[in-house]
């Protein structure tokens, strides 16, 4: 699989995981579809990201680093619109782009070299 | 005295075995090596002033035979144009009556030098490489006979090359079927039996196959499959004679594609050096390996080796979401 499918997929998944997890908090139960959507595009902008740096990159030490970057970046910016939790919202965000960052790099299809 | 005699005459032989390269382009460095039907001269090309080996034949053999012998090896070489095997430059006939050919001299290690210290990887990756220009030579009709840790060499660049290829037999069965099998005797000082031509026996005991054994004249390219069986046996064990299964620090799988290729049945084994080598290549990547049915506990455990930071990481996470909705609700 390409690698930057395979980042969009993957943060799509980890992405919408992350967001379902809000319904354990029955503060914001009322909320989780948006929270879900929200989530999961985060996700995706991550994974697309992260995947297109393993295209160009191809280093394990730098994509995870990259995709943890990238991760608490964004998750960064969510905990500012919330206001707060940052906490609860940076640490699952950086490890999503970590894992991103480490699959991207470990699996999927890099490009293939052109012919002369 | 007797002992001064003895050693003169010890000189006065060892003389007379250096090849008389008067009237070539060469001249002898230094003795290398002896092989079953001559011996390796390192010589200087004095044309184009670079090191070669010269694979010259004894003087004490009777040379019209090995000769043609000796002229045959080169050109099988010749004919096989592969950087796993090694080039040959020259072919002749010396001063004295002596055939020779002139190849790379390859300046390494044995494999058995080579895999000392070497981890399983490494050798799993050579195993590759000396199948791929026996695979080479199988597909244009050519079995080498005599594949043993002595006859693969690793060069100075890492390059892998299959040797002495003097018991070559173009196979009945070959792409391009040449020439006729060997059709005599050739003494070798080191491997007791290493005599050629129909119903007679020919290669080295522990890597030969058991049709080879037997002298039959029906060994196809499947024979040097199980010396690649034995080869493999060698580099896990230390010893192609002691069987891998019997050695429990040598991985399951590993030991059912040793035992595969060295199946009594060539049937059994595999039917290519290259379908051998992509079952080693299978272990290295942690695939399955088709030599060995695995059940579901190894099963789960090769595919946990196999993305084992992957699995743990996602591991993680999945422990930190449920200690986030245990302790630290939002």
């Amino acid at each position: 699989m390409n690698k930057v499918v395979l980042g969009l997929i993957l943060g799509a998944i980890l992405g919408a995981v992350d967001g379902m997890s809000a319904w354990f908090t029955p503060e914001v139960r009322t909320q989780i579809v948006g929270i879900v959507i929200g989530s999961t595009f985060k996700g995706i902008i991550a994974g697309i990201l992260i995947g297109v740096f393993a295209r160009k990159v191809r280093s394990l030490a730098l994509g995870i680093v990259f995709g943890l970057g990238v991760g608490l970046l964004l998750a960064f910016i969510v905990a500012q619109m919330q206001h707060g939790f940052y906490f609860q919202i940076m640490l699952p965000g950086g490890m999503v782009g970590l894992i991103v960052g480490y699959a991207t790099q470990r699996y999927g299809r890099g490009p293939q070299p052109q012919r002369p | 005295m007797k002992q001064l005699s003895d050693r003169i005459v010890a000189k006065l032989q060892a003389e007379m075995q250096v090849p008389d390269l008067a009237g070539t382009r060469y001249s002898v460095v230094r003795h290398l090596a002896r092989g079953g039907m001559g011996s390796v001269w390192l010589a200087d090309d004095m044309v184009l002033n670079r090191r070669v080996a010269l694979k010259v034949l004894d003087l004490v053999a009777p040379a019209d035979d090995l000769g043609a012998l000796l002229l045959r090896e080169a050109r099988i070489l010749a004919g096989l144009e592969h950087p796993g095997i090694v080039p040959v430059h020259d072919a002749g006939t010396l001063a004295d009556g002596r055939t020779f050919y002139c190849m790379k001299y390859v300046e390494g290690q044995t494999l058995a030098q080579h895999i000392a210290g070497k981890n399983l990887s490494e050798k799993l990756r050579l195993l590759e490489r000396i199948a791929e220009p026996l695979d080479f030579a199988h597909a244009r009709g050519f079995i080498h006979r005599d594949l043993k840790p002595e006859n693969v060499m690793i060069g100075a660049f890492g390059e892998v090359l299959v040797m002495d290829w003097g018991l070559a037999k173009v196979a009945a069965t070959g792409r391009k079927p040449t020439e006729d099998g060997i059709s005599m005797v050739v003494p070798d000082p080191q491997n007791s039996s290493r005599v050629t031509g129909q119903g007679s026996v020919l290669g080295t005991p522990g890597y030969m196959s058991p049709e080879q054994e037997h002298g039959g004249n029906e060994v196809d390219h499947r024979t040097d499959i199980f010396s690649l069986g034995a080869l493999l046996a060698f580099m896990l064990t230390g010893s192609s004679e002691e069987a891998p299964a019997a050695t429990r620090a040598v991985p399951r799988p590993l030991r059912a594609i040793c035992e595969k290729a060295m199946a009594t049945d060539p049937n059994a084994r595999y039917q290519s050096a290259r379908e051998m080598a992509a079952d080693t290549v299978r272990y290295l990547s942690g695939e399955p390996v088709l030599a060995y049915p695995e059940g579901w506990f190894e099963r789960v455990g090769r595919i946990y080796a196999r993305h084992r930071t992957a699995i743990v990481l996602v591991g993680a996470y999945l422990l930190m979401r449920v200690f986030f909705i245990l302790f630290a609700r939002r």
